[in-house]
This record gives C-alpha cells, sequence and structure tokens, in this order.
C-alpha cells in the first residue's frame, strides 16, 4: 500500500469531501495553497488573526447550511476562541432544541516536543471533554487522520480534532479508495495479556516502543490507542483491563484532570472490570508546569518510553490483591 | 426610503406587539410565572422594527440576551416564544433555552446568545453564507453599546469588512451596559467612530423613532444587496426596565435621564403622529391593540396550557443525530 504523509493524509480528507459537498469552507490564519487553488479563494479564506471571530464565523455558517473546517493551527491559540467553541458551538444544539445542526470541524496541533515553550506547547483536550456537545478525535497515525477526519466531515456537530505536532511529517500507509474511520471505536495497537497501556496522540508510539522493551522482559503490554475522547470506547479498555488486570493510561498532557483520570474512572467505576484488577491503575503524564523552553527541561516535563517503561513495572511490580 | 401607509400600520402592529407582548411577559415575570434573566425590549422597540421590515426569511439574523423583540419583529410565533419563557416542551427550544435563547432557524432568526458580543462573529458567517449563496441575501446583527467593548465587535467588524460582507451591524446604543455608563467605558465616543476606523460605512439615528431606522436601514440593507459590503447603524435608545427585570436589582440610571426618554417612548410617540397625520384613527388603533392584546393571551394561554418537559428529556439534543 502507498505511504503518505499525517499531513497529507488530512489534507486528502478535505480534498475528497470539499469535492463531494460544494457547501464548504475552510478558514485558517494561514493560506493552505492547495486547498486554495482547488477550491478557489471563496471556499478557502485567509482569516485575520482572530481566533474566536473565525471560530464564530463558522457556527453562523453551519446555521445557515454551510459545513466548516476552522483551523485554528495551535491549540494554546484555541484558548482565544474559547467564547465561540465553548459557550456556543457546543452548547447551541441543546440551547436551541436541537432545531439546527452545526457542522463544524475546529483543526488544533497539541502536543510538546519542538521547544515551542509554554504557549505554543498544550494538549488540552479534557478541557473540552468537560463541555458537552462536542466531538473530540485524537488521530495518531495518517490512516486514522484520513479516515477520523472524513467521518468528522460527515458529521452534523461540532467537532475538535487534535493533532499531536511531531506526527504531521510521520508515514503511513493510506489506502487510495475510500473510507471512514467510525468515532467511538479504539484500536488495539498490540496484542498483549500482562498489562492494559492506553496511549494517546504521540504517546502512541511511545507505548509501542515501551511494549517492545517490556517484551524482552517477559512482559506482554496490549496497547489501545482510543482514536476519539468522545465518544470514548470504554468497552475495548475494559475488555482489555479483564483481560490484563492491570491498566496504565499514558498522556503527554497534565496530570490532575485530565484524560488519563477519567479513563481509569471509566474502568474502575465498572464493576465487572473493577473485580479483575490485579493492581491500582497508573498514570503516566506530564507534570503539572507548563511546558517548558530548554531542551532537557522540556524533555522531563513530557512521558517518554523510559518514564512509560516505569509506569508499566510499577503496576507489574505490585501483587494481586488477596481477592 | 419612505415607507407608505401600509408600511407605517406594520411597523405600529409589529411595534405594538412586541410592547404589549413583553408587558405581559414583565407582568408574569413579577407574579412569579417566569423563572431565571428575563431582558425586557421595553423602550427599543423601534430598532428591530425598522430594521426587520426589509428583511425576508430567507436574510439572517444574530440577536442578543434581550431579544424577544428581534425575535417577533423578524416573524416568530408568539405561542412558541411564551412557551419557551415559560420553560415548556412546547417552546421554540423545548425549554432549553428560555427567555435569552429564543431562535427560529425556519425565518432566518439564528438565535439570541446571553454572552455579550457574540453574537457578532455568528453573525459574520451567517453573511459568509449570503455571500457564498449569491442571491442577494444579507445578515444583520443587534448589539449594545455594551458590546461595543468586546472584543468580538471589533474582530467582526474588520473580518467584514475586509471580507466585504453582507452584513447590517445594528448598535442599540441604550447608553449603560447594566449600570456602567456607555460614556465611562467607550474612549471612543462616538460609537461610529470605530466602524469608520474599519472602512465601513456608519449612520447615527434616533433609535425610538421607527421612520428614521426604517429610512436608514432601508439604504443600508440596499447597499447590502447590491454586494457593497458591510454597514452600521448607531441607534440612539434607552431601555425603560432595568437591565433584567427584577425587584433586587438597583438601577443607578438618573432619574431625570429615565424620565427624559420614557417621553420619548417609541410606541407612544409614533402613535401619536399616526394619529396626528390621519393615518390611523383611534378606533384603526382600539381595533389593532385588540388584536395585539388577542394573540398575547393566546400566547400565555397555550404557554400556560403546555406541559412542562420530562425531566430526563435533559439529557436529549446534546447531538444532532
Amino acid at each position: 500500500m502507498r505511504e503518505i504523509t499525517y499531513q497529507q493524509a488530512a489534507t486528502e480528507a478535505i480534498q475528497e469531501e470539499f469535492r463531494r459537498d460544494p457547501h464548504t469552507v475552510y478558514m485558517a490564519t494561514d493560506g493552505q495553497a492547495d486547498l486554495q487553488s482547488e477550491f478557489g479563494e471563496d471556499r478557502v479564506r485567509v482569516t485575520p488573526i482572530s481566533e474566536n471571530c473565525f471560530a464564530g464565523a463558522a457556527i453562523g455558517l453551519a446555521g445557515s447550511g454551510f459545513r466548516t473546517i476552522a483551523n485554528i493551527r495551535m491549540a494554546t491559540f484555541g484558548f482565544v476562541a474559547m467564547d465561540q467553541m465553548m459557550n456556543h458551538a457546543a452548547k447551541i444544539t441543546y440551547m436551541f432544541g436541537g432545531q439546527a445542526k452545526f457542522p463544524v470541524l475546529y483543526r488544533m496541533t497539541v502536543g510538546a516536543g519542538i521547544s515551542a515553550a509554554a504557549e505554543h506547547s498544550v494538549s488540552p483536550y479534557s478541557m473540552y471533554m468537560n463541555v458537552p456537545g462536542l466531538k473530540i478525535i485524537l488521530p495518531a497515525t495518517p490512516y486514522d487522520a484520513k479516515g477520523l477526519l472524513k467521518t468528522a466531515l460527515r458529521e452534523n456537530n461540532p467537532v475538535v480534532s487534535f493533532e499531536h505536532i511531531l506526527l504531521g511529517g510521520i508515514k503511513g500507509e493510506v489506502p487510495e479508495e475510500e473510507y471512514f474511520v467510525p468515532f467511538g471505536q479504539a484500536s488495539i495497537r498490540r496484542q498483549g495479556s500482562d498489562v492494559t497501556v492506553v496511549a494517546l496522540a504521540k504517546m502512541v508510539y511511545d507505548a509501542m516502543a515501551a511494549a517492545d522493551d517490556m517484551e524482552q522482559e517477559g512482559c506482554s503490554v496490549e496497547v489501545i490507542d482510543p482514536r476519539t475522547l468522545v465518544p470514548f470506547d470504554a468497552e475495548t479498555v475494559r475488555d482489555s483491563v479483564k483481560k490484563t488486570g492491570r491498566l496504565v493510561v499514558v498522556d503527554e498532557a497534565c496530570q490532575t484532570c485530565g484524560a488519563a483520570a477519567e479513563i481509569i474512572a471509566l474502568v474502575t467505576a465498572d464493576d465487572a472490570t473493577f473485580a479483575m484488577l490485579k493492581a491500582a491503575p497508573a498514570r503516566v503524564c506530564g507534570l503539572d508546569v507548563p511546558v517548558p523552553f530548554s531542551p532537557p527541561l522540556e524533555k522531563y516535563a513530557v512521558p517518554d518510553k523510559a518514564r512509560i517503561i516505569e509506569g508499566i513495572r510499577g503496576v507489574m511490580s505490585k501483587a494481586p490483591a488477596g481477592r | 426610503m419612505v415607507p407608505d401607509r401600509q408600511t407605517l400600520i406594520e411597523l405600529y402592529t409589529t411595534m405594538q406587539t412586541i410592547r404589549r407582548f413583553e408587558e405581559r411577559v414583565a407582568a408574569e415575570f413579577f407574579a412569579g410565572a417566569i423563572v431565571g434573566f428575563v431582558h425586557s425590549y421595553i423602550g427599543q422597540e423601534a430598532i428591530a422594527t425598522g430594521v426587520c421590515q426589509h428583511l425576508s426569511k430567507k436574510d439572517r439574523i444574530v440577536s442578543h440576551h434581550r431579544g424577544h423583540g428581534h425575535c417577533i419583529a423578524k416573524g416568530a410565533d408568539l405561542k412558541k416564544m411564551m412557551a419557551e419563557i415559560f420553560g415548556k416542551k412546547t417552546g421554540y427550544c423545548k425549554g432549553k433555552g428560555g427567555s435569552m435563547h429564543i431562535a427560529d432557524f425556519s425565518i432566518g432568526m439564528l438565535g439570541a446568545d446571553g454572552i455579550v458580543g457574540a453574537g457578532l462573529p455568528i453573525a459574520t458567517g451567517a453573511a459568509m453564507a449570503a455571500q457564498l449563496e449569491r442571491k442577494g441575501n444579507v445578515a444583520a446583527v443587534f448589539f449594545g453599546d455594551g458590546a461595543c467593548q468586546e472584543g468580538e465587535f471589533h474582530e467582526a467588524l474588520n473580518l467584514a469588512a475586509i471580507w466585504k460582507l453582507p452584513l447590517l451591524f445594528v448598535c442599540e446604543n441604550n447608553h449603560w451596559a447594566v449600570n456602567a455608563p456607555a460614556s465611562y467605558s467607550l474612549a471612543a465616543g462616538n460609537i461610529t467612530r470605530m466602524p469608520e476606523a474599519y472602512h465601513i460605512p456608519s449612520k447615527a439615528i434616533h433609535g425610538n423613532d421607527v421612520e428614521a431606522v426604517y429610512r436608514a436601514a432601508g439604504e443600508a440593507v440596499e447597499m447590502l444587496r447590491r454586494g457593497e459590503g458591510p454597514c452600521f447603524l448607531e441607534c440612539e435608545t434607552y431601555r425603560l426596565h432595568k437591565h433584567f427585570l427584577s425587584d433586587a436589582l438597583e438601577d443607578v440610571r438618573p432619574h431625570e435621564e429615565r424620565k427624559a426618554w420614557a417621553e420619548k417612548d417609541p410606541v407612544t410617540s409614533f402613535e401619536t403622529k399616526l394619529l396626528r397625520q390621519d393615518v390611523l384613527t383611534h378606533a384603526d388603533i382600539e381595533r389593532i391593540n385588540e388584536e395585539i392584546m388577542e394573540r398575547v393571551e393566546e400566547a400565555h394561554k397555550f404557554a400556560i396550557d403546555s406541559p412542562y418537559p420530562e425531566p430526563q428529556d435533559a439529557l436529549e439534543d446534546v447531538y444532532s443525530k
């Protein structure tokens, strides 16, 4: 199968859907030449640096029968557009009693790793998870970037796509023929029997590398990539934990009130899964600090393979509870 | 653009409908039958009326927290409005929005927002839609002097200007943002200096004079339909109630100022004028008012007779299918 980059895969999804539906609009502060040349300046607009305004314009377009992509670029800029995304996009379907549909796709990059310092490095998905009305996707591979964005562009609800800054250039297999990746369906990236590792975004790759190393030690690691956070495929995670009895959730976002905490709660609050636990679940998350600039500081603040291995060893070292 | 006799009567009827509806809502609120925040449009009726007279269902408007007048002027159903304000299942939003969030997408009323200034970016999107549709449709956004203090206001002016969006900015300058006077909060002084800075044609008019609003809005909407880009109207007005209906809320506005504006009541002054000019007789006025009162009464009865939503309906409509 052909290999293309994550970014190319994402663009293909947009191109296919824009060709199919002329009532589509793309807005971003930087022009994307390939989209603009194909679909024209009317539909592919370079916006002023007014994130809140074009995040809101996307809502007005959606309420007027158009489907809109607002590319906010970095998730830290998304904070500037919080009024429109949180107060309006997330709520208006509900607040207006479901009388209109709001197909809006907000794209943002997340993550640390390029020495961009605190105001250009953040993974704030749990903040969005706490606001009902948004669907949240977290594609980790080129295949999923295309398939999830295709699904997002057929959705009749606001979708937020968080795309890790370090993944844009990675290559992967992407079919030529059309396909969709459904929301709420996790992917088991690696089968294992001793411990379940749920990893988010770029952490999927670090978790896979950690699993390889653990294999050498005779520890069989199952790695799950949830792919979408809202809706979240709790079933797949619970089934895995029922099998392994151990859970580690890996997320580079800050630990406090993060997605990892919610994922653990979804597992432990389920009696049938709780009964099968052999050790308390563990989180391997970003430190509760703003992401620092200097490489040794930044590297220290974000989980890596070594820290994931440490986390796995931690849950493996605990003896099964005597029950 | 001078309104003909029929238009004058329609303007009067719409304004008086808003007035009577709002009076009934206030009475029900103070009787304890309505809960939550209710921001009365009483005193500002001429603005929604004069603007919406030029709009069809295909033109879209975005409103704000003081939004009942815009809904009525755009042609919303009084029964479904009242039911929504009463929190009933038969309301526009099935009781999920209330007074501050009435919308009717079927008539191009894209909803009222409770966050000051937030309707402006949304309206730029509605205007983009009109621009992309290329059918000469337009969008209008209503907001107050308070919204002019928000960044979203400036972002929306800028965006509308650079993209020449068919968007009519309608500033309802009622001079007070809750209890802070615009004279204190707005460094620019004249509000029209702000759209002018963005090269958006603007006009300041007496917002309690429905004919003045009608004329200015008519000219502006014609420019929008010709694709000449956005226009801005500053309509000077005054709310005759407090920021929201409340016994407890303080009203720091000077007594003399309130009295002076009460004398410039847009509905009664227009009525007097129509009588003086023999457009309407006392009998006509009585008949029109009776019809309006009947509709308001009917709306109230509908709201009262309608069921509340089931508690578990709270789980519906978070997402569209």
